[in-house]
């Protein structure tokens, strides 16, 4: 998974091509780091078919709080620079997967 | 199925992790079940502050992470593992997961826990993640210079009101009593009194959370004049309680009408080998320490519990030779007579009949599988199996033929 933050989300997440996944979680956040590891698997699993992201809401608040993001942890997809369905709190890594076939 | 366990802690929170440690160190093969990282509810906030031994300074998270590490210290087995469905009437207790495997054990702790209770009030759902949130260490730095409301007066939500002011320009509380009245304890009353970022909305429940993508407004009611007003806010936190986690409980152990599951002070549920500890047992204080306790108790009640069923599998079922067993109680005079005559008897017949003495009080379970309504009593077992039963007093000559007839 990538890694992004506020210089690099406009060209890696709203310029990019096709689907993208962007998982906020925060280093404080205990059910972000409890979903993190799935979300990976399946970053692994769907390798190619969309491109996956993470990002450190810690530092990047500003950025997050403009993708209307105040809650984590959030999954967001993004297709041709727009948000275009999102999960969050109370996740589960099958939600996120029913998600992720359901845009693809 | 995977190789049998002793005990199987479903949950690894404070209960369950306590659980864990008491049993693994008296040797017993445990296994903790947990959905996700260890740590349940206590995880999730920063100001654990009463926990004995800690007066400050430590966390939540890394309490939690100590316990886990002290459990796994002792041989207990932390699994990464959501339970979906249990099967605890047989002796063999099978708890399915998630994954799609089968754990088996010879006694089960339930230790689920809790979750933060919704109003479901209009908004709520709707803006979670949006500022509308239930976890104050996970989302608390969203609000760096922002204004948020909480919604609550008990213990956690004073608290994690406190834990706010941190982060956000102003922290509103929302109570639903006349004003100075809180449910919270008497020194976090004071504590938030005193904080100049804390402000107060007295007589008021939230009507509804307005915004568009984003938490931008509350309405409050004040339920002494039913006026209604708007508030703008940029975050609305909910600290008003929580519901058991026993869903996958019903018709399993017995539930209170709440949904939490009721046992006795040795943490046993309606079900033998089946105890429960933690927040999601009907009970007067829920916090870290009693959910440890709890944890504890169960533990010890299990291994007494192993102990108690090996001995009988060993002692009567086991055992080519017919068997009495004479149910007694140090309280009911009569029983005390039957064993002393029953020892005689044994006596007599030597060798070819072993008897063994079970005192009710200490060990009602055995009874009550039995069937045992009246003491003294006394059941004759062949090969495992309840060839006879007498109930009450009984004649030497009754036991002689009994025990006769068995070998023939
Ligand atoms: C915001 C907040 C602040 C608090 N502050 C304090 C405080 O300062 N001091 C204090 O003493 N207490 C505090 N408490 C209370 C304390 O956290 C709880 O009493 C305690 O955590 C209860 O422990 P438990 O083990 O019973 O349950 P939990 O902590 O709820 O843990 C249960 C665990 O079981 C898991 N689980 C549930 N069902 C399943 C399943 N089917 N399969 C697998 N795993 C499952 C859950 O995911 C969870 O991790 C606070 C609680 C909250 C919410």
């Amino acid at each position: 998974m990538k890694e992004v933050d506020k210089k690099t989300f406009e060209d890696e997440v709203l310029k990019a091509e096709g689907l993208v996944m962007v998982d906020f979680w925060s280093p404080k956040c205990e059910p972000c780091k409890e979903l993190m590891p799935y979300v990976a698997e399946l970053a692994e699993k769907y390798d190619g078919k969309a491109k996956f992201c993470k990002l450190n809401t810690a530092g990047n608040r500003r950025l997050s709080i403009s993708q209307k993001v105040m809650g984590l942890p959030t999954i967001a997809f993004y297709k041709n620079g727009e948000k275009i369905a999102e999960l969050t709190q109370d996740i589960t890594i099958d939600d996120v997967e029913a998600k992720l076939n359901e845009l693809l | 199925m995977s190789e049998a366990y002793d005990i199987i802690v479903v949950g690894g929170g404070p209960a369950g992790l306590a659980a864990g440690i008491y049993g693994s160190r008296s040797r017993l093969k445990t296994v903790i079940l947990q959905k996700g990282r260890p740590g349940g509810q206590a995880a999730t906030t920063e100001e654990l502050e009463n926990y004995p031994g800690f007066p400050r300074g430590t966390t939540g998270p890394g309490l939690m992470e100590a316990m886990a590490k002290h459990a796994e210290s002792f041989g207990t087995e932390i699994s990464n593992e959501e339970v979906v469905e249990l099967d605890l009437d047989g002796e063999i207790k099978v708890v399915k997961t998630k994954s799609g495997k089968d754990y088996s054990s010879k006694s089960v702790i339930l230790a689920p826990g809790a979750a933060p209770r919704t109003l479901n009030i209009k908004g709520e759902q709707e803006l979670r993640g949006k500022g509308v949130s239930y976890c104050a260490t996970c989302d608390a730095d969203f609000f760096e210079e922002l204004d948020v409301v909480v919604v609550g007066n008990g213990d956690a939500a004073v608290e994690e009101a406190m834990y706010l002011t941190k982060f956000a320009e102003t922290v509103t509380i929302i109570v639903i009593h006349d004003e100075g009245i809180l449910d919270c304890n008497k020194v976090s009353a004071e504590k938030a009194f005193a904080n100049p970022k804390i402000k107060w909305v007295w007589n008021s429940v939230l009507q509804e959370i307005k915004g568009d993508g984003i938490v931008e407004s509350v309405v409050l009611k004040n339920i002494k004049t039913g006026e209604l007003s708007e508030m703008e806010t940029n975050g609305v936190f909910f600290f008003v309680g929580t519901v058991p986690k026993t869903d996958i409980l019903k018709e399993k152990v017995e539930l209170n009408e709440h949904g939490y599951i009721i046992t006795n002070d040795r943490m046993e549920t309606s079900v033998p080998g089946v105890y429960a500890a933690g927040d999601a047992r009907d009970k007067y204080l829920r916090q870290v320490i009693t959910a440890a306790s709890d944890g504890a108790i169960a533990a010890f009640a299990a291994e007494k519990y192993l102990a108690e069923e090996e001995g009988f599998k060993v002692q009567v079922l086991n055992e080519a030779k017919p068997v009495m067993v004479a149910f007694w109680a140090p309280q009911v005079e009569a029983s005390l007579a039957a064993v002393s005559q029953l020892e005689k008897i044994a006596d007599q017949l030597g060798d070819s009949v072993k008897l063994v003495k079970i005192d009710t009080y200490r060990n009602e379970r055995v009874a009550k599988r039995y069937g045992i309504e009246e003491i003294p009593s006394l059941l004759f077992f062949n090969r495992g199996k309840v060839a006879a039963k007498i109930t009450g007093t009984f004649s030497q000559q009754a036991v002689i033929d009994q025990i006769n007839s068995l070998k023939e």
